[in-house]
């Protein structure tokens, strides 16, 4: 293999591996504008991936699993929105929290159902969202550049993937050019000024954690029935923290978001891919430098040595009218 | 910023009520906000309420608002019962509010700050070009003109307090309140705030001023309300009445302006303040090149507006802020670099201007406040605290100054105002420093308190302490200082005795003469 | 005004409102026990008797209650002063290794006791660092304390991973752990303890680091309520203006009081690590860290009160594994879930209940 094979090889895993931090990042995106820190993230992607791969498995319809995924993960931010905006709870204490509980209903009532230690049953081919041969795709695969990216990169990914580089400019536009993103991006800066103009701060806060809570839901589908083809215990691995640091990286903006879960999934192929190997000069790196360098250069841009993020002023506060 | 507006005469009798308050009641808990409040405002006039700090002024704002629901009580617009259960329905019923601390968002343009909660459809799309439209009628209308696409924390607050009141207007609010508007401005932009209004009234549009100055009442409304303890004592027209009279009406009693005092006896220089100047977080010039002495022996006071620059001064002698430039000497000796601890070691002490926030720690119990600054002294004790010490001394500190309840175990969220500054005035005092500096020592504390404090601080000054005052309350610095220096802009630009009269010294805060 | 500022009796604030919030996990606990098919009544008392019944239960519940005390403690002296330290679990791990690294050098040539002052200064120092550079990023560059010290966690996870994997494993060994300690690396158990009541201790790893956490709640009492120190971590907490109105240094107690939280964190390592398995094990933490947060929480950050959340969750982590051997449709991984509504009802969900408890309380008092 040459050097430019083995660059597309790479660069169509970091796709692949960067689909889920897309659709998580872009989560975080829209509860965080709103004002609602949300580390549970992580407990969406897995209870989605969970229900998913659960619902795929018994009717052997992807789509309906993607909409079980959708759905569960939805409960778990109108939990977390009860918890912490209703209640006026700690928003990180309740993250913490349905990160436990996804983390072990998963288990046990994948053990109860299916009796393989956490496992759901395989899913049928049906059941899962598999590559798509975009058109042209094999007349190209002989130009030279651009043939390899377009087949072997831009074609053949699942649907989802497409939707999730979708989400990005439809996320942008509803942020910057609706009514709601507009109140979202205000909740998130100032409740006062949203309640003083009429407009209920929970109800919007709610809504920004349901759009949340629907983002999640493709990002567990993607994680179980689109990129595996079953269930697997904690499968969502620290993805939902990856893609926090993703968001944080870029700033709360969503094409940024977009750049920096590309970023953090090359850095994942590119592990995955040194693993054993050694880099010419410099011989081998430890894969772990890779699984790290995520959150050291979130810190290094917290610290403001990479601009400043300033993050929305009212996130993690809950709103209290009173005076 | 004396005298009558001039305007049209009308007989505001006969104008029909804008908004009529009936029987409005509100409690919390055991506090009995509002009483029985009938309050009826003319259309197209501008009405004032004035009242001490809490008399009940901002409860009775926010009932109308839609904040909180009166227990009892109803309110007409235009003669209309209506039920104002939140803003919304307030904005529906052509009420409009300019809060204190401005419901903004920071990093929104102008244009989209307008348009929160009137987007005019689900796209922004659909509503920008009519807000534009819009926003230029109100400015030629009004005069309110603000850059649209002008970043709302890039613009002076007298900008976005106008933003504030185009976003009223922008919603068809035919009833304005303000609430304190002026506290944050400029005398400038407090007098083009009171041009805006007069346009407003005169356009038709009602409006409600909630202040505790007389100066802005007298300059501005058509009627005025005192509010005292929750209830309405008086309502009169403007011209019938007179500061005295609202002062009286507003503290229950007779003021007290004269404190008595016998001559300074001035010695050796024990503060000195040398071409100071002091930048905010933003890095915008709040202290401008500010020199002056304080002498052993005198009080001296800082008159000025709200935000002059006076709480920066303070907090840059007191080490909790750094100056950009210039000198502070304690004694002959420069303070550069030290920290408000090592301050208070060479004999600085500071009651500071916000209670609630610096000077105490409202969760604290009273006796741990008592040495909040001092703790590191060692009669308190080494590493660990001796808190039989410290319980003793704060024991004797409720004695002294009569602080109520006398149980330093109570937490201090659980004092009245008056008590609450008292626990600071007393731990500041009591540690006989050779300079005190104090801001605002007297803000919502009841008249009682208020004597008590002002005589302690007249002892200071006779017991050879360099005394360094700064109120709003131009009464109380008349009152306590041997000279008064007045700020503007962040310069001090004049000074006077502490004979001076009340008018030179206005026009001085105003930034007119100098 | 809601109800929020009618002051209640102690008895409802710390006794009545927690019960039942911890009820109410309990309740939604059972919900899914039941959903599985099985009966939560006997679960519960499955669990409860895995728990309690036995000395060697017992010696179980306090093993697993030992680590929650340390961070737990961990993640209460950081609320003092007004810092949310979620890296407890990082800050750990990282105390494993320091654990573990003086275990390795000394325990050839001394007893436990000579060993276990400098594994304790060990683990503490290497908390400690872990909890540095987050600390010094909050006090010098405001970098929120959050965000920071969950990317720690991760950091830190990797870090092991890699010392584990290619410097500490045994050669030829496959799975990532050192050598296992010599007698003078191993804290002893504690069977006289259980002993005294009468008990057995058996298998359980109940050991000398439970004594050394209840060493560390009186020393944090004592540094919170009765040092300067404290007081000014506290002035800190409750108004950082009034902090520095009275000359405190802010980047100074954040860091001194980041420093302890994270050294308390990483003592907890000598309970599974010296204590327990006597060797460093990949991943040996196992959530006990973010555990600290509820146990913290449940305790009002007060160390009384975090002895009995620790003691609560130890339990929950006892009962639940002798509840998945007797009933094998519910794994172990249940009391993930309980645990998780635990902190959600006592933690996120805590003043739910407020509310309608001072309606009641109003109504009964005659107010």
């Amino acid at each position: 293999m040459d050097y430019f094979d083995i660059f597309i090889s790479i660069l169509g895993s970091a796709i692949r591996l960067s689909i889920p931090l897309l659709f998580t990042a872009l989560a975080g995106l829209f509860s965080e504008r709103a004002g609602i820190f949300d580390i549970g993230l992580e407990g969406k992607i897995l209870a989605s991936a969970f229900a998913s791969a659960c619902v795929a498995y018994w009717t052997g319809n992807a789509w309906a699993g993607l909409a079980t995924g959708i759905a569960t993960s939805i409960v778990f931010s109108l939990v977390h929105g009860f918890a912490s905006i209703t209640n006026r709870g700690n928003q990180i204490v309740s993250g913490v929290a349905l990160n436990f509980v996804a983390a072990g209903l998963t288990i046990v009532l994948g053990s109860a159902w299916f009796g393989q230690g956490g496992r759901t049953g395989q899913v049928p081919a049906s059941g899962r969202f598999s590559g798509i041969t975009l058109p042209g795709a094999e007349m190209m695969r002989d130009v030279p550049i651009i043939g390899p990216l377009y087949a072997n990169v831009i074609s053949g990914n699942n649907i989802l993937t497409y939707i999730a580089f979708l989400m990005v400019p439809i996320s942008w536009w509803i942020l910057y050019r609706t009514r709601f993103g507009l109140r979202v991006r205000a909740v998130g800066e100032n409740p006062g000024a949203v309640d003083t103009a009429g407009i209920s701060v929970a109800w919007l806060r709610y809504r920004a954690l349901i759009v949340a809570g629907f983002l999640c839901g493709f990002a567990g589908t993607y994680l179980s029935i689109a990129q595996s083809a079953a269930f697997i215990n904690n499968m969502s691995a620290g993805k939902g923290y990856i893609a926090l640091a993703a968001l944080i990286f870029a700033k709360w903006k969503p094409v940024p978001v977009m750049l920096a879960c590309l970023l953090f999934g090359f850095l994942d192929a590119f592990a995955n891919f040194m693993q054993g190997k050694a880099l010419p000069g410099i011989g081998e790196v430890p894969v772990q430098i890779f699984q790290a360098l995520p959150y050291i250069l979130t810190c290094v841009l917290l610290a403001g040595f990479i601009g400043v993020a300033r993050p929305p002023k009212a996130g993690g506060v809950p709103y209290t009218k009173e005076r | 910023m004396t005298g009558k507006a001039p305007h049209l005469s009308l007989d505001l009798s006969k104008n029909e009520p804008a908004i009529e308050l009936v029987g409005i009641d509100k409690k919390f808990g055991a506090v009995h906000a509002n009483k029985n409040i009938n309050l009826t405002v003319a259309k197209g006039s501008i009405h004032g309420i004035i009242g001490e700090n809490g008399a009940g002024k901002s409860t009775l704002m926010s009932i109308l608002y839609g904040f909180y629901q009166a227990d009892q009580g109803e309110i007409r617009i235009s003669g209309k019962p209506v039920t104002i259960r939140d803003s919304q329905a307030a904005i529906a019923a052509g009420i409009g509010m300019v809060h204190q601390h401005f419901m903004l968002v920071e990093n929104f343009t102008v244009l989209e700050n307008v348009m929160l909660g009137a987007e005019g459809g689900q796209l922004l799309r659909q509503g920008v070009s009519s807000a534009r439209k819009e926003l230029k009628r109100l400015e030629d209308d009004y005069g309110l003109d603000v850059d649209p696409d002008a970043v709302i924390e890039e613009l002076p607050v007298g900008r976005q307090q106008r933003v504030e009141i185009l976003k009223a207007l922008y919603r068809g609010a035919e009833i304005l309140i303000l609430d304190e508007p002026t506290g944050v401005l400029t005398p400038a932009e407090a007098d083009h705030l009171f041009k805006v209004l007069k346009v407003l009234r005169d356009q038709g549009k009602t409006i409600i001023l909630i202040t505790h100055k007389l100066r802005e009442i007298m300059a501005i409304t058509d009627t005025v309300s005192v509010m005292r303890r929750g209830e309405i004592v008086a309502t009169r027209k403007t011209t019938e009445t007179t500061v005295e009279e609202l002062a009286e009406l507003m503290v229950g009693r007779r003021v007290l302006l004269r404190v008595e005092k016998g001559d300074a006896n001035p010695g050796k220089v024990l503060l000195s303040v040398k071409n100071l100047t002091v930048k905010d977080s933003r890095g915008v010039t709040m202290v401008d090149d500010v020199s002056f002495d304080v002498r052993a022996g005198e009080i001296v006071g800082i008159a000025g507006v709200a935000g002059n620059g006076q709480s920066e001064l303070l907090e840059a002698i007191a080490g909790i802020r750094k100056p950009a430039s210039g000198e502070i000497l304690l004694d002959g000796k420069p303070t550069a670099g030290a920290d408000p601890a090592e301050l208070r070691e060479l004999g600085l002490a500071h009651i500071p201007e916000d209670r609630h926030h610096m000077g105490l720690v409202l969760k604290f119990e009273e006796y741990e406040n008592s040495i909040l600054g001092y703790h590191r002294e060692s009669r308190f004790g080494g590493a660990m605290l001796n808190l039989d010490e410290i319980r003793k001394q704060a024991e004797d500190q409720i004695e002294k100054y009569d602080i109520r309840p006398p149980n330093p175990r109570l937490k201090t969220a659980n004092f009245s105002g008056g008590n609450q500054q008292k626990i600071v005035v007393a731990r500041e005092i009591e540690r006989n420093p050779d300079v005190l500096i104090i801001g605002q020592p007297t803000r919502g504390v009841d008249i009682g308190a208020i004597e008590f404090i002002h005589k302690r601080i007249i002892e200071m000054r006779d017991a050879g302490k360099a005394v360094l005052l700064v109120s709003v309350e131009l009464d109380e610095i008349r009152s306590l200082s041997d000279r008064i220096l007045v700020m503007f802009a962040g310069k001090v630009v004049g000074e006077q005795s502490g004979e001076a009269n009340e008018q030179a010294l206005g026009l001085m805060m105003a930034g007119i003469a100098a | 005004m809601s109800t929020a500022s009618v002051p209640l009796p102690a008895w409802i604030n710390y006794g009545l409102i927690p019960l039942l919030n911890l009820f109410l996990a309990f309740f939604f606990s059972g919900l899914v026990v039941w959903a599985i098919g099985e009966s939560p009544f006997e679960a519960l008392k499955l669990l409860l008797a895995g728990a309690l019944g036995r000395g060697e239960g017992i010696g179980f519940t306090l093993f697993y209650a030992t680590s929650f005390i340390f961070t737990g403690l961990s993640v209460a002296v950081a609320i003092h002063a007004g810092l949310f330290n979620i890296g407890s679990e990082g800050q750990a791990y990282l105390g494993g290794l320091g654990a573990a690294l003086v275990a390795l050098s000394l325990d050839r040539y001394v007893p436990w006791y000579v060993t276990m002052p400098f594994a304790i200064i060990g683990s503490a120092l290497f908390g400690a660092a872990c909890a540095a550079i987050p600390a010094w990023l909050q006090a010098k560059r405001g970098s929120h304390i959050v965000i920071t010290t969950i990317m720690f966690n991760f950091i830190v996870s990797s870090l092991m991973n890699y010392i584990l994997v290619r410097v500490l494993i045994v050669p030829g060994k496959m799975a990532p752990e050192s050598r296992t300690f010599l007698e003078g690396g191993q804290l002893p158990k504690l069977d006289w303890l259980i002993g005294m009541f009468g008990g057995r201790l058996g298998a359980a790893p109940l050991n000398f680091s439970f004594l050394v956490a209840l060493v560390m709640c009186f020393l944090v009492w004592l540094l919170i309520w009765r040092t300067k120190l404290g007081y000014e971590m506290r002035t800190l907490g409750h108004s950082p203006t009034a902090a520095s109105y009275a000359g405190m240094r802010y980047a100074r107690i954040v860091m001194i009081t980041m420093l302890i939280s994270g050294g308390l964190a990483g003592m907890m390592a000598l309970n599974p690590v010296m204590g327990a398995s006597a060797r460093l094990q990949i991943e040996f933490v196992g959530g006990a860290g973010f555990v600290g947060i509820a146990v913290s929480l449940m305790g009002r950050n007060h160390p009384a009160g975090i002895i009995l959340a620790a003691l609560l969750f130890g339990v929950l982590y006892q009962g639940g594994a002798e509840l998945s051997f007797d009933m094998p449709t519910i794994t172990r991984d249940m009391i993930v879930v309980i645990q998780g509504l635990v902190i959600l009802f006592a933690g996120a969900l805590e003043y739910m209940l407020r509310p309608a408890i001072v309606r009641v309380y109003q109504q009964i008092s005659g107010k």
